[in-house]
């Protein structure tokens, strides 16, 4: 059974809602997902199946709609707006990203579907929230990281400031905007009272930062950028000080991430990973290190560079298999730099039964999907179903639903309302 | 009605670092009773970690482990000695939901995981975040985000094409995993409610990290394609990247989609010329000369401010945004009217600022109070949910069960 009955949600998001609906859906709701006639704009984010730029074909779009049904409307219409109040008002859920305003222009704002529908938890995902000095700004994955910080402290320290080079900031905002949404869903349950989820893209990839924040506001330290080597800001004992820490490595034959830690498990982890270099004759520089002194990260260069060297010997001489196989039978910290080759033949992927393989008819294909990343014991979520073409399910939720005449839902594709 | 969404519902709290208090802090900022349960001889590793007040390290210091965990009433045990272990399992039985973000096997040691929990309690809601998820030869691998986001693919995706690969910064997939397991914990608890049936939510890090890179995954097995760091290149528009302005270490943002957003880009830049100019009029052309392009909207941005250049791209309908260092975002003045820093009166630290909410609840806006420091709460813990006396805490104390110091 799923965590989740199939409560109605109406997602009229655009490319930077997705995936708030998409979880809904993996976690029981019965999703639709309202495109314009002619279909979403978010069709056209790739990359695309065969590389063909088909609005048909967008594996962004395949992605994050697989388990919605798909339907058509043009709600500038208003005929649009009549069969959008219709549905609304039976709804569970309303999920949508325009800009501000643009809902309440239409009369579909959450002032007026509230009214009509009390117990309705209408979400709504934009890049810096409903109001404010900001809020009809337009901004896009790009802006989102840079507004939200996480590209300022992201990125080789001699070059300008990254992104990450698959768009994330829309989904941080869905993600984070599926939990207000789920927080206001249970209140519901309990009061019978709905009410509206403003999500902010900005503040969501704020939440990315680490301690960057908090940082500035205890020590006044700006985090800086750093790429394979990173900076912590950090004040010890009154003195201010930027650490490099290496997060990525060399090794035989790629990359591997370790970062030299020294509190908490650090120590041990250490310790055994300096055992296991002395016992291939390596390391033997740092075999008696006193790691319990070493405090959060090392600090002095010297001591980093002796630390580093060593290790970067030892991670040279062997590949990455080598270096995860034996990091997990020793309970230490040594991850491959993963590719998207490497995690479909990672066996723990493979043994926790993580891709669903979903043959479509239409293509003639097996599609490989990731699963929910949560196995629940009493309400497992299944493989899903394909993302919908445009317009696929207008007849079943027309007719079939909402009683519409067979000649009436034609006039309405002709007239672009549907 | 209850004032707060979660009002009554009583969460015993083992996890430790990012994604486990980040998931029940949820909970607990919209009013569930939280107790988080942590011992002074084996501290969480972010009491550790800086920012520390004053700079100087100390268990109840670090404004990064009180980030984390707002809201909850904070009491200290060991539960490697017997005595403590039981007052571990009374915390369960009082509570609806056990969370824990240790590696898959310590539970089981301490006879806490969910198999042995349930049998006393068949409905209860067990949350478990690890790694890489229980089961499968690399459950036991043990380590923090830096090696989850580097694993799933963000350093592999992130940088220069010919540079080394460089994960964004910080712990990447412990601000993605809690959000999975936050909005799946409600459905779980939701589902009990109705149904009457608890159950383990057992959620990989991995796997988190996985869902936003899907289109990255499909790409490859479908088309054979491995998609790799870009610096900030985009294929569907330039130019699209950070350009340096006035002033240290300053960037706007600008990101050219349509050949509206190009005309208009090249209005405010004052270069009516460029918008005709073969190496520039359509996107295909912009993204065969985008080294060059680069370089000329470089050179107009890097005598203005990041703020000038933003504001006037904007008003012409144009994406811009300066890139924010960490000062920027606490004076940017959107992030201001949100009022989304909340700053909080610590007992040791002092007031400082926390991250705040995302999003807004119309209804029930949700409230944050300070985290606590290590066994803060032990009074109002052990005294009023477990009913000890004055004597029987003293004793505890006196034999090392309540910690009081590392």
């Amino acid at each position: 059974m799923n965590l989740l009955p199939p409560l109605r949600v109406l997602d009229i998001t655009r490319e930077n809602g997705f995936l708030c609906g998409k979880i809904l859906a993996d976690l029981g709701c019965d999703v639709l997902k309202i495109e314009e006639p002619g279909g979403d704009p978010g069709r056209l984010q790739g990359p695309f199946y065969r590389s063909d730029p088909d609005p048909d074909k967008s594996l962004y779009w395949w992605a994050f709609n697989a388990n919605k049904r798909g339907i058509t409307l043009n709600i500038e219409s208003s005929e649009g707006r009549g069969l959008f109040l219709r549905l609304a008002e039976k709804a569970d859920f309303v999920i949508e990203s325009f800009t501000p305003g643009y809902m309440d222009d239409l009369g579909l704002g959450y002032r007026e579907l509230g009214k009509l529908n009390p117990s309705l938890v209408m979400t709504s995902i934009t890049p810096f929230g409903q109001s404010g000095p900001y809020a009809r700004y337009k901004a896009t994955d790009l802006i989102g990281m840079a507004m939200g910080g996480i590209m300022y402290i992201s990125g080789d320290d001699d070059r300008p400031p990254v992104r990450i080079s698959y768009p994330q900031a829309w989904s941080h905002a869905a993600l984070q905007a599926a939990v207000g949404t789920m927080n206001a869903y249970y209140y519901r349950e309990t009061s019978g009272k709905g009410q509206h989820v403003d999500a902010s893209m900005q503040l969501s990839v704020i939440w990315t930062q680490m301690n960057a924040t908090i940082t500035w506001d205890l020590s006044r330290m700006n985090t800086l950028r750093g790429g394979a080597v990173k900076t912590f800001s950090m004040v010890r004992d009154g003195e201010e000080l930027e650490v490099p820490v290496r997060y990525t490595w060399k090794c035989k034959d790629g990359y591997v991430n370790f970062v030299i830690v020294g509190s908490g498990p650090g120590v041990r982890v250490n310790q055994t990973l300096v055992e296991w270099m002395n016992s291939e004759g390596m390391g033997l520089e740092i075999k008696d290190f006193d790691w319990s002194g070493l405090g959060f990260v090392p600090t002095a260069p010297e001591t980093r560079e002796m630390l580093e060297r060593n290790i970067s010997e030892f991670f040279e001489s062997h590949t990455v298999e080598e270096l995860y196989e034996g990091a997990v039978a020793r309970r230490i910290w040594i991850a491959p730099i993963g590719t998207p080759a490497y995690q479909m033949v990672n066996p723990q992927l493979e043994a926790r039964g993580f891709w669903h393989e979903v043959f479509d008819p239409q293509i003639g294909e097996t599609v490989v999907y990731p699963g929910w990343p949560i196995k629940q014991s009493e309400s497992p979520v299944g493989p899903p179903s394909r993302a919908p073409h445009v317009g696929e399910h207008n007849q079943e939720v027309y007719c079939g639903e909402l009683g519409l005449e067979p000649e009436e839902l034609a006039r309405l594709e002709e007239s672009e309302v549907i | 009605m209850p004032d707060q969404i979660f009002e009554g519902i009583k969460v015993a709290d083992f996890t430790w670092v990012g994604v486990g208090p980040i998931t029940i802090k949820n909970l607990a900022d919209h009013g569930a009773t939280v107790v988080h349960i942590e011992s002074h001889t084996h501290l969480d590793t972010l009491r550790m970690t800086p920012p520390f007040k004053d700079g100087i390290a100390g268990v109840d210091r670090s404004a990064f482990m009180a980030d984390y965990n707002t809201n909850k009433y904070g009491v200290s045990l060991d539960i490697n000695i017997p005595k403590g272990l039981e007052i571990a399992r009374d915390l369960i039985l009082w509570s609806d939901v056990v969370a824990e973000s240790f590696s898959p096997r310590a539970m089981g040691k301490w006879g806490l995981d969910y198999e042995s929990i349930r049998k006393v309690k068949p409905d209860i809601i067990y949350y478990s975040a690890s790694q890489q998820g229980h089961g499968g030869p690399h459950s036991g691998f043990i380590g923090f985000g830096m090696m989850m986001a580097s694993l799933s693919g963000y350093a592999h995706l992130t940088g220069w094409p010919d540079r080394d690969p460089a994960p964004p910064y910080g712990a990447y997939t412990d601000f993605i995993s809690p959000f999975f397991g936050a909005a799946a914990l409600v459905a779980a608890l939701d589902h009990k409610r109705k149904t009457g049936v608890g159950q383990h939510l057992d959620l990989s890090q991995l796997e988190c990290g996985l869902q936003l890179i899907a289109p990255v995954q499909m790409d490859y097995v479908l088309n054979g394609h491995e998609m790799k760091r870009d610096g900030n290149r985009d294929p569907r528009a330039a130019p699209h990247n950070a350009y340096p302005c006035r002033g240290e270490d300053s960037w706007c943002a600008i990101a050219v989609f349509t050949d509206e957003e190009w005309t208009s880009l090249c209005m405010v830049m004052d270069k009516p010329d460029w918008v005709r100019d073969p190496r520039f009029e359509t996107l295909e052309a912009r993204k065969t000369n985008e080294d060059e392009l680069d370089r000329l909207i470089g050179e107009w941005t890097q005598g203005r401010g990041a703020q000038e250049v933003m504001e006037a791209l904007q008003t012409m309908g144009v994406p811009a945004g300066v890139v924010l260092n960490a000062e920027g975002q606490f004076d940017d003045a959107q992030v201001k009217y949100r009022g989304f820093f909340k700053y909080l009166e610590h007992e040791v630290i002092g007031r400082h600022a926390y991250d705040g909410f995302s999003f807004e609840l119309s209804r029930t806006p949700g409230s944050l109070t300070a985290a606590p420091t290590l066994g803060q709460h032990n009074e109002y813990v052990y005294k009023e949910i477990l009913g000890m006396t004055d004597d029987e805490i003293g004793d505890l104390i006196a034999e090392g069960v309540i910690t009081v110091e590392a």
